[in-house]
């Protein structure tokens, strides 16, 4: 194998500048009329092959041996419970693993670890798993790295999925991570996108980057299984069909495999709402225009009437308001709920970022040119301790509470 | 005790604007920064280091000019930096630069504790992390919130979760990666910056990490990107003003179906 190469064909190049602006990367600089790349920042990305009209540059990803990878098959999903209950971005990803089987050929596996799970398997099949993987151990009952790494490194060896989905969960995140590594696949977090090129049976993996600032599409084309994390609430629940029934497989694994370096001493639960906010539908959300944070109440007042999540933009939550697992934004979750409601929040940059891709958004703020209102889909300039209980008591009425 | 952190420099997202005729991100004038993430894996560091003595080595893979980043780190009171920097290193995906990061732990020898941010805010994978801790085969505990104690070659430690946190004790040598409710990083010291200035940044290449070749760089990456585009930017909409009770049952009324 080569390493990939790029270079400017200069005598093609008509020094138009396209390719300096959309390098995302900022490796691309004019120098005596044409094109320079700076292969210190240069990722070989390709988006500057795409855009020059002039096909001026020229990108050698390395020639590679095609392996044959036709052993692997199927789509999985695995399947996060806590407390043996199975968490619902795992009916997301198996939603979305129909559609994928549907391109791909094969079966739709759902894969579960835990302890006393015996009864998820009808649950699992409801939802479109034709096989369930199951590994039932009181050493599984809670996640910890190694005992799941080595479980699911242990299923996928023997089993050899062509495609392995996984939420972006904090479990999912650092489990799959681990896993690829072991396995040497290819993983692409956080997607929002998955589709299949049918001929080449590739997993077309699309995630945003930069803040979703920009999107890139990833493939892992000699490496199995294809691995993504799916980022919450982007991909439609499977729907539910009592008759389905799937077949189980049934694992058992012994104590090395199953042991922990690490020790679980305590789950602590502290958010202040029962709605999680990753999973919630719904999102009220506070920020400095509360004023204090008894003030919250009226974000919380209207929060209960929805049934949504509360969330918090930082300077709320670095001024103590709310617990910091309430922040949306950059440095906190990133949402993307069918609606999100901005009560007193002006809209920095790190907090668009958190939320700006959430169906719906309803801002409220006293300022008519806070940035908010540039991504609301109904802006409402006015006070919020007078537009926000108003709001609580209209939707009461709609909602009959 | 020896802790080493691993940080990427990053442009500034605070910086980052998109070009509204082409659409494109305008890269001019953007400023690099440590990794948000990473600021508080340093302090986290420095701040062990007071409590149980010892020493913070910073490290990074990234181009020549990733060197102001490690620079900074000095002046937050890291003693020790190193660049790990390569043409062979370009086209990294999370799995060939988790390979390449650890391999350059491996050759500075023992440490006790890796310390990362959660992620990097350019990438956002949150795959490196826990890359290094497999690649070296080490525990780890991601989405730290706090580091209750270290004693007797053991660590308890809070895991953030979805619900709430997660207490969990794990033994040392083990990786950590660090959100932000762990601590306030502090402003770097005038005694700091100075030490900063006459550092002397430790440069590694591919060769000096004893690296398998065909596991670095783009040979190295099970992942290619295959397309970059922008996504065309949200647009607001309606901007509604007056009566407060009445804008209220407007919106209500509009968005009765998703909230039923």
């Amino acid at each position: 194998m080569s390493s990939g190469s790029i270079k400017v064909i200069l005598e093609k190049c008509t020094g138009c500048t396209l390719c300096t602006r959309v390098c995302p990367f900022g490796a691309i600089q004019m120098a005596d009329k044409k094109a320079v790349i700076d292969l210190a920042k240069c990722t070989l990305c390709g988006a500057c092959v795409d855009s020059c009209k002039f096909q001026a540059i020229i990108l050698e990803k390395g020639a590679s041996v095609k392996k044959d990878l036709s052993a692997y098959k199927d789509v999985w999903v695995f399947c996060e419970q806590k407390k043996g209950v199975i968490q619902t971005i795992s009916f997301e990803l198996l939603g979305e693993g129909k559609k994928l089987v549907g391109k791909l050929g094969g079966k739709l596996c759902a894969v579960i670890l835990g302890s006393g799970i015996g009864g998820k398997a009808d649950e699992l099949a409801s939802r479109g798993a034709d096989k369930v993987y199951m590994v039932d151990a009181p050493a599984l009952a809670s996640y910890q790295d190694d005992p799941y790494t080595n479980v699911l490194v242990d299923l996928v060896k023997e089993y050899k999925p062509e495609v392995l989905l996984c939420g972006a969960t904090t479990i999912g995140r650092s489990l799959i991570s681990r896993v690829a590594v072991r396995v040497n696949a290819g993983l692409t977090a956080d997607c929002t996108g998955l589709d299949i090129d049918t001929k080449e049976r590739l997993l077309l993996q699309t995630r945003p980057a930069f803040g979703g600032n920009i999107m890139a599409t990833i493939i892992t084309p000699n490496h199995r299984p294809q691995m993504s994390t799916v980022r919450h609430k982007v991909m439609k629940e499977a729907e539910v069909d009592r008759s389905r029934k799937a077949e189980v497989v049934k694992k058992t694994y012994g104590e090395d495999l199953l042991r922990s370096r690490t020790k679980l001493l305590d789950i602590v639960e502290e958010i202040e709402e029962t709605v999680n906010l990753a999973e919630a539908d719904i999102i009220v959300s506070g920020g400095r225009g509360l004023a204090n944070p008894d003030n919250f109440s009226v974000v919380r007042d209207l929060a209960k009437v929805l049934g949504a999540a509360v969330g918090a933009s930082r300077s709320a939550v670095d001024a103590n308001w709310i617990p910091y697992s309430h922040q949306v934004g950059q440095t906190g979750k990133t949402v993307c709920p069918k609606l999100y409601i901005a009560c007193g929040i002006s809209g920095q940059i790190q907090h668009l970022i958190g939320m700006q891709s959430s169906k719906v958004i309803v801002a409220i703020n006293k300022d008519p040119d806070a940035p908010i209102f540039k991504v609301a889909t109904y802006g409402i300039v006015g006070d919020i301790f007078e537009v926000v209980p108003a709001l609580t008591k209209e939707f009461s009425k709609i909602l009959k509470k | 005790m020896h802790i080493i952190v691993c940080i990427k420099q990053v442009p500034n997202t605070t910086d980052v604007r998109i070009d509204p005729v082409k659409n494109t991100l305008i890269r001019e004038g953007v400023e690099s920064v440590i990794n948000p993430f990473d600021t508080y894996a340093i302090e986290e560091a420095v701040l062990l280091k007071e409590r149980f003595g010892g020493k913070v080595t910073v490290v990074t893979m990234g181009p020549p000019q990733a060197e102001s980043a490690l620079k900074e780190a000095i002046s937050l009171g890291c003693d020790e930096a190193i660049l790990v920097s390569d043409r062979k290193f370009a086209g990294s995906d999370t799995w060939a630069t988790s390979y390449t990061l650890a391999c350059s732990i491996k050759k500075i020898g023992t440490f006790d504790l890796i310390l990362c941010g959660k992620q990097a805010s350019d990438g956002d994978t949150a795959q490196v992390g826990p890359g290094i801790s497999t690649h070296l085969d080490i525990p780890q505990v991601t989405y730290v919130k706090k580091v209750e104690d270290i004693s007797g070659n053991k660590a308890k430690v809070e895991r953030m979760t979805e619900e709430g946190y997660d207490v969990i004790e794990t033994p040392l040598p083990c990786l950590m990666t660090v959100v932000k409710e762990i601590n306030t990083p502090r402003l770097p010291s005038l005694k700091g910056m100075m030490k900063a200035k006459s550092a002397k940044i430790t440069k590694w290449t591919a060769d000096d990490i004893k690296c398998d070749p065909k596991s670095i760089g783009l040979d190295g990456s099970p992942t290619r990107v295959v397309k970059i585009f922008t996504p065309p930017p949200r647009k607001g909409g309606e901007v509604l003003k007056g009566d407060a009770g009445e804008i209220a049952s407007r919106v209500a009324g509009l968005l009765k179906d998703i909230v039923i």
